[in-house]
């Protein structure tokens, strides 16, 4: 069997083995089903009020998609730094599999996660008074894009963990760059309202673009009210930019996810 | 040779084990039992020096060692959210088996193990024992020729101890070559055709448990003589009979002495004593343990991880 098909056959057995898992510890899955529907409710109820009523609330969604599914990298991080502290992994090190598929099958049963996260984001967002203004075909895409976009997020996730090598380190340092990736971004608010020097960072954050390009498939609102459309490239071409931006992401940090699992399971 | 940092784990182990045999590696913690063991499944990269596994280079051609062993570590490497089945499915599936082979040969072992009646359950409700016996389990699933056993009995009741015991006896009338490591002296001289002792990350002595003890010496003759005023009376008698210097505990009222020909000399020691009067409370015929070999070779008891300095931490993960 060539290298890449066995890396898909393996990946999809320790995929298996991992929603198996997911199943079997619920606790995780509520965690995982409550989080996008606090986060949507609150923004939603809360914020939107102050900033901009109904608009605001239309412009908030996509950007809280976002949010989440980059969010769902916790997920990943905690997953494999657990993994890691398991005997487990001495089993799967010692058998004839492909290397990639204990990061891949990683990966791929999270992306089960970001699936379950926007269904359940979608409706809470239907409920709120979100809707799909464009064509169903766009917002296929526009949820295509989200999950292409977690995908990719939890290659930085399998990689955070495996860095991390404990769950405890993993807890603190998986969620703290989270915060700063995600907010500064057109998430939530409009990059125009940052300081002129924090504007390119915004402008040039995959969440921007990605929150971006999921308004203008879901035929929402992609500016707010009182603010210019930004001219910067990454708006102009947002689908284009989140799309080339998973992919940039996926191209670095699977090499280096793979290559520090082998060296961190040769301990 | 494999070196952490500034401590050498391994320096200079070789191995040799004749297909369809049982080598026994002994040694006391941190002597690089599980640092070899990880060498050889190629876990862990040697830093110098070669070793083939079923005729495999382990750094040339780690996929090949891979599809030729199976592993049961110190530590069951089950997933515990699996049920039992299900980890015994995906370990034959991660060796490369079709679904329905794979499955067939998960309940087939679940039963050789007796862990049917649980096969349903996660992992993580078995017992100790139980889970040491899925990990077993899982070491065989694709019926590999080459079985690594890292102190497979380590921490397991004097049952399970038992049954791993027969387990592992059956692997080899199977016809697998299998390498065990223990800690255990009395488990390498129950199971193992040969035995490497190894301290500080180098093999000391090798051979039959019989060639090891004999090397200590032969037999021992041990008694405890009634009354303590006879002692010396004794221990002429030892004297004459035994092939070496007769030791005298006089608290314990005990005497021993190394003789050759086992029971004749103690039938002949017994007739002496009996003849001048010496009444004896106990006696024995004492073949050397591993226990006493190893403290000539090493200087120190085995089975103690303090007295063993150079025990790196980090031989064991």
């Amino acid at each position: 069997m060539n290298p890449v098909s066995q890396a898909v056959r393996d990946g999809s057995i320790v995929t298996w083995r991992n929603l198996v898992g997911m199943k079997r510890v619920p606790d995780a899955l509520i965690g995982l089903t409550v989080q996008p529907i606090m986060f949507v409710l609150l923004f939603a109820l809360v914020f939107a009020g102050s900033l901009g009523g109904d608009t605001y609330r239309e412009f908030l969604i996509a950007g809280i998609f976002a949010q989440t599914v980059a969010f769902n990298v916790f997920f990943t991080t905690i997953g494999m730094a657990n993994d890691l502290g398991k005997g487990v992994i001495d089993r799967f090190r010692s058998l004839p599999m492909s290397r990639v598929a204990v990061v891949l099958g990683r990966t791929t049963a999270d992306l089960g996660v970001g699936v379950i996260t926007l269904i359940v984001m979608a409706l809470t967002g239907l409920v709120v008074g979100w809707r799909i203004r464009g064509s169903w075909l766009d917002a296929l895409a526009g949820f295509g894009l989200l999950l292409l976009f977690s995908f990719a997020m939890s290659w930085i996730g399998v990689f955070v963990g495996l860095v991390a090598r404990n769950v405890e380190v993993a807890q603190s340092v998986g969620l703290l760059w989270l915060f700063p990736f995600t907010f500064l971004s057109s998430a939530f608010v409009s990059v125009q309202g940052f300081p002129n020097w924090l504007q390119p960072v915004g402008e040039w954050n995959p969440v921007s673009a990605v929150a971006r390009a999921s308004r203008v498939l879901f035929g929402n609102p992609t500016q707010l009210p009182g603010f210019p459309e930004s001219t910067a490239w990454p708006a102009q071409n947002a689908v284009l930019y989140a799309v080339l931006s998973s992919i940039a992401i996926i191209a670095v940090f699977l090499p280096l996810a793979v290559a520090r699992y082998r060296r961190v399971a040769s301990r | 040779m494999k070196t952490f940092g500034s401590t050498r784990a391994l320096d200079g182990v070789d191995l040799e084990i004749p297909a369809g045999t049982i080598l026994g590696l002994l040694g006391p913690n941190g002597a690089g039992k599980t640092t070899t063991v990880r060498v050889l499944t190629t876990l862990l990269r040697p830093d110098a020096g070669r070793a083939w596994v079923a005729g495999h280079d382990v750094v040339a051609e780690p996929q090949a060692v891979r599809r030729a062993i199976g592993l049961s570590g110190q530590y069951a490497a089950v997933d515990e959210n699996l049920t039992g089945f299900e980890n015994l499915y995906l370990v034959g599936r991660l060796y490369g088996m079709r679904r329905r082979p794979a499955r067939e040969r998960a309940r087939e072992l679940l039963e050789r193990f007796n862990l049917q009646e649980a096969a349903e359950r996660p992992s993580k409700t078995y017992s100790g024992g139980m889970r040491r016996r899925l990990d077993l389990a899982g070491a065989l699933v694709a019926q590999p020729p080459v079985v690594v056993l890292d102190e497979p009995t380590t921490g397991l009741d004097p049952r399970g101890r038992l049954d791993t015991w027969s387990m592992i006896s059956e692997l080899v009338a199977d016809g697998a070559t299998v390498l065990l490591t223990t800690q255990y002296l009395e488990e390498a001289d129950q199971l193992a055709d040969s035995i490497v002792v190894i301290d500080k990350g180098r093999a000391i002595a090798r051979g039959t448990a019989d060639e090891l003890k004999n090397r200590v010496g032969g037999e021992r003759l041990q008694l405890v003589v009634a009354d303590a005023d006879q002692l010396p009376a004794a221990r002429t008698v030892l004297a004459e009979v035994g092939s070496g210097e007769p030791v005298v505990d006089e608290n314990l009222r005990r005497l021993s002495v190394p003789v050759d020909g086992g029971t004749k000399a103690l039938v002949e020691v017994l007739r002496r004593y009996d003849g001048e009067g010496i009444e004896v409370q106990d006696v024995a015929l004492q073949r050397p343990t591993l226990d006493d070999v190893f403290l000539s070779l090493t200087g120190r008891i085995a089975e103690d991880p303090d007295d063993a300095p150079g025990a790196d931490p980090k031989e064991k993960k």
